[in-house]
């Protein structure tokens, strides 16, 4: 088995054996990590280029560690406005990077589509660090892994997502990934954050966070992303609040070995109680240890092999 | 000077014509239609030049009563002189341009320019479309009959929807009673704004803000609501949806005095074309499902729709090769729209007849203008097809200035050979461009 | 050519075990006992190997030293050439090298580079006083200037043969065979 795709820009048309290969090596490279060294040789001479149009410390850091953890070059460029503020298309972008002949760009814009465009024009592999509200493939890899450490299967689990699912790409790469593993997946959140048509991916729909969380094995909660939405889409973080935060009594409609994931960062007490974000059924550090595998998993299985 | 095109199957719906007949023009009319004219001998009569078109299709020049023209002021995506040569390859003797240029078309002297513009470039007939509007800003109404005398035919916000229904009926009922027709463009901004593409699942699965439907269909609704209220007309652009649709088939079945058009782009795409990514396919109103698509089929077919437009919307790669959010909309379709619409024909949803209305007949008759007919003593506007012709799309073979056509690559039908303006032969489909 | 019948015995079980006995035996001579021995097996070739070699040790010394497990996928020098990403094994090194004498262990040894990649991987985990090299059979042909201290067997082979080593759990079954 090996990834024969060039780009990682999303997990809707991965296969199941693509998945469990990411994972399988991720696996593998956990172990680095916990060395007094932890750095191998393995990508030296190859150059990451970490593209990120909207902040994000969190993702940035997981991809510039994981580079270096495996001896590549990571050059990281982020800038907070579009190139299109700059008078600059994102073709020009494009012909700018390729000029600088990296191995693989990473890239984290604001707009869905953003990578695909990207891969398009140019010969490098792209990796989709989070394109607008469209897809986080590399943040559902490494939930995938947590959960598959936790609960030794995807298969059969009840996954349930809950925030923000029309605006969060961390729930689409999760809804096409956790369904293709065999995993039943509900998605909660205000009705008017429900995406339409989103049935259509496998899914069940549920705005009552305390049914939705049945038998829940995992409950995944989103960043809710007030910066994110225009003018009055929601009444206000209170109301929020009121209905979809974790709190330690909602988590008890879970089952009771369910985990609790986040994608972090937190906001807590809006959507997840500091008891239930601090508490023995959280995964979420878990969660970011993961994140530095999966992504060294990733920039290894797409490294080289081209030139 | 005389023309004679001998052999071509002539389709004229407004004279009920559909045969092979020879047509000939002299002093840039229409003379006669009739079965084997007499061909002049060489040498004799040599003021007449004869074309051999059998197997060929001759129909009324095609009109194309919703482009973007871009001038004045934004000459570097289209110009007067590119975009009536872009339509002479299309196939279109004449086109309606839309106000929304740089400054607006919304006082005479605009107007005025577009029309000296298009006399100097001499190719296909330009009729303006004067805004509804001051600056599109939806407030203050436009000098309706000014406009009117400098040339302006229809009235449009186009771009823009006329943003309030108190302003839609002052404009319905003012432009009625001067006789001018106003072209709505239907969009609801509160449901559209940040929206990118058509709501559905495949918006869902993009992650692209979607465009619901009932932005267009709220907006058609009130404006049939208007003109059936007071009494007037209107005319609704590019129908995407089938609900607008059905809101038109029912209002005619009613009486009310309403039009309508759509875009190929509309009848031959789906948003499934969307998952490219590609800005190409960014226009409003969105590529829709396919249950809209046949919807609007539906409405071709049984005359619902009575007009073919292109929408022609012509961006540079500065507004288009950027990021799917931050990208221009609209595609450019001059000189796609009538293989697309022959594809309807060839389908067997519309006949080439009911082909001409949309495209010829029926905009003329609606923008008042002349042409739309190849009747004796008319202005000799005419369009030679072969509908049998296959041809690959190549946008950097196009004659105007932009390249957003997401039709590019693909094999169509059927090409526009000649396209004849005051019987002039302006476009030859042999002849090197212009 | 190399076809289904041109497989050949070239050691059998006995021979396996004499020459484990006498690394085992050439080890603890060298090193005075087994005092600060730890035993690196090369993932995967290695592994069933180096559990000999240590059982044997235990026999004689009545020590049962240390082992661990290197997989040296991430060191090797082709692995950003090809497409095909060799599948990676675990490392478990459940202990600290540095000042100890490690026995280095691979079943065959070729054109060094494995050995080579496992040396840089083992520099990593700290620093032992000394790296010793033992193999069951070296088949020469080597491409780096790597040399084993023990041996149990040199074996010639053209350079398109594959050399197989077989060791089952029981000891039974054993053999080298030349494909
Ligand atoms: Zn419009």
């Amino acid at each position: 088995m090996e990834l024969t795709r060039k780009d990682i820009l999303g997990l809707s048309d991965f296969s199941v054996d693509e998945i469990n290969l990411v994972l399988d090596t991720a696996e593998s490279f956990r172990e680095i990590s916990t060395r007094t060294i932890k750095k191998v040789p393995t990508l030296r001479g190859i150059t990451v280029i970490n593209l990120f149009y909207e902040a994000s410390t969190r993702t940035h850091t997981s991809f510039e560690i994981a580079a270096k953890r495996l001896s590549a070059d990571a050059i990281n460029i982020s800038t907070s406005t579009s190139s299109v503020t700059k008078g600059e298309t994102l073709a020009d972008t494009a012909k700018t990077l390729e000029a600088m002949s990296p191995d693989i760009i990473v890239i984290r814009h604001a707009c869905a589509g953003a990578p695909h465009i990207l891969a398009r024009l140019l010969g490098q592999s792209i990796i989709n660090a989070g394109d607008g509200s469209h897809e986080h493939p590399t943040q559902a890899l490494l939930d995938m892994l947590t959960i598959r450490q936790k609960k030794g299967t995807i298969e059969g689990l009840k996954v349930v997502l809950v925030g923000d699912i029309m605006n969060s790409r961390v729930a689409r790469s999760n809804m096409y990934g956790l369904t293709r593993m065999g995993a039943r997946v509900t998605v909660c959140g205000p009705a008017m954050l429900i995406p339409r048509g989103v049935e259509g991916m496998g899914v069940t729909v549920e705005t009552n966070m305390q049914k939705a969380l049945q038998d829940a094995d995992v409950v995944m909660m989103l960043r809710m992303q007030f910066e994110r939405q225009q003018g009055a889409v929601f009444p206000s973080v209170r109301e929020y609040a009121r209905l979809f935060c974790l709190t330690v009594p909602m988590l008890k409609e879970a089952k009771e070995d369910a985990i609790v994931m986040h994608p972090g960062p937190i906001n807590r007490g809006i959507e997840i109680a500091p008891e239930v974000a601090d508490g023995f059924r959280s995964v979420i550090l878990d969660q970011v240890t993961n994140g530095v595998a999966v992504r060294m998993a990733l920039l290894y299985l797409l490294a080289g092999g081209r030139q | 000077m005389k023309l004679l095109l001998k052999g071509g199957r002539i389709v004229d719906p407004s004279q009920d014509i559909d045969e092979t007949l020879d047509l000939l023009i002299e002093d840039g009319l229409i003379a006669r239609i009739a079965p084997n004219l007499p061909t002049p001998e060489v040498g004799r009569d040599s003021g007449t030049a004869v074309v051999d078109l059998e197997g060929k299709t001759i129909v009324p020049g095609l009109l194309d009563m919703h482009t973007h023209l871009r001038e004045p002021g934004h000459e570097y995506k289209e110009t007067i002189l590119s975009g009536t040569a872009a339509a002479l390859a299309g196939g279109f003797t004449a086109v309606a341009c839309m106000a929304n240029t740089s400054p607006v078309n919304d006082n005479s002297s605009v107007t005025d320019f577009i029309l000296r513009k298009a006399a100097r470039a001499d190719l296909a007939r330009v009729y303006p479309v004067a805004a509804v509007s001051r600056n599109l800003e939806g407030e203050i109404l436009t000098e309706f009959s000014d406009l009117k005398d400098a040339g302006a035919v229809a009235l449009s916000d186009d771009g823009n929807p006329v943003a309030t229904a108190g302003l839609m009926r002052r404009a319905l009922e003012y432009a009625y009673s001067l006789s001018l027709p106003v072209i709505s463009h239907c969009e609801d901004r509160s449901l559209t704004e940040g929206g990118a593409m058509n709501e559905g699942f495949v918006s869902t699965e993009l992650g692209l803000p979607g465009i619901p439907a009932i932005a267009e269909d709220i907006m058609a609704a009130r404006d049939i609501a208007i003109a059936e209220y007071t009494g007037t007309r209107v005319h609704i652009a590019h129908v995407s949806t089938a609900a607008t649709v059905e809101l038109v088939r029912d209002a005619k079945r009613r009486g009310i005095a309403v039009t309508a058009e759509t875009a190929p782009h509309y009848f031959t795409l789906t948003d499934e074309a969307l998952r490219s990514y590609s800005t190409d396919l960014k226009v409003y109103p969105p590529i829709r499902g396919s249950e809209d698509r046949d919807a609007v089929i539906g409405g071709l077919r049984d005359g619902t729709i009575d007009v073919i437009a292109s929408d022609h919307a012509p961006h540079s790669s500065i507004e288009k090769d950027v990021e799917f959010a931050y990208a221009a909309t609209g595609l450019i379709g001059l000189e796609t729209s009538l293989a697309l619409s022959l594809a309807m024909v060839e389908q067997g949803v519309i006949s080439i007849g009911r082909l001409v209305e949309a495209m010829s007949v029926n905009p003329a008759r609606i923008l008042g203008v002349p042409g739309g007919t190849l009747r004796t003593g008319t202005a000799a506007d005419v369009t030679v097809i072969d509908t049998t012709r296959a041809w690959t799309v190549d946008k950097n073979a196009f004659r105007s200035l932009s390249r957003n056509c997401p039709f590019h690559g693909r094999r169509l039908t059927g090409k526009a050979l000649m396209t004849i303006v005051g019987g002039i032969i302006k476009y030859r489909e042999d002849a090197k461009p212009l | 050519m190399v076809t289904e019948n041109s497989k050949r015995i070239v050691m059998d079980a006995e021979r396996i075990d004499r020459s484990i006995a006498r690394i085992a035996y050439e080890i603890l001579e060298d090193n005075k006992g087994a005092d600060d021995l730890v035993i690196i097996a090369v993932r995967s070739g290695g592994i069933m190997l180096s559990r000999r070699i240590r059982k044997k040790i235990a026999d004689i010394e009545g020590v049962v030293i240390p082992m661990g497990i290197l997989d040296i996928t991430l060191y090797r020098d082709d692995v950003i050439m090809t497409d095909k990403k060799p599948k990676m094994g675990e490392t478990d090194i459940p202990f600290c090298l540095n000042d100890k004498k490690i026995i280095l262990v691979d079943d065959v040894i070729f054109t060094g580079r494995t050995i080579r990649a496992a040396m840089d991987a083992l520099i990593d985990f700290g620093r032992p006083r000394v790296i010793r090299l033992a193999v069951l059979v070296d088949r020469g042909h080597r491409e780096i200037p790597i040399r084993p201290d023990y041996v149990g067997e040199k074996l010639p082979s053209s350079l398109w043969e594959n050399v197989n080593v077989i060791l089952s759990e029981s000891g039974g079954d054993d053999e080298v065979v030349i494909l």
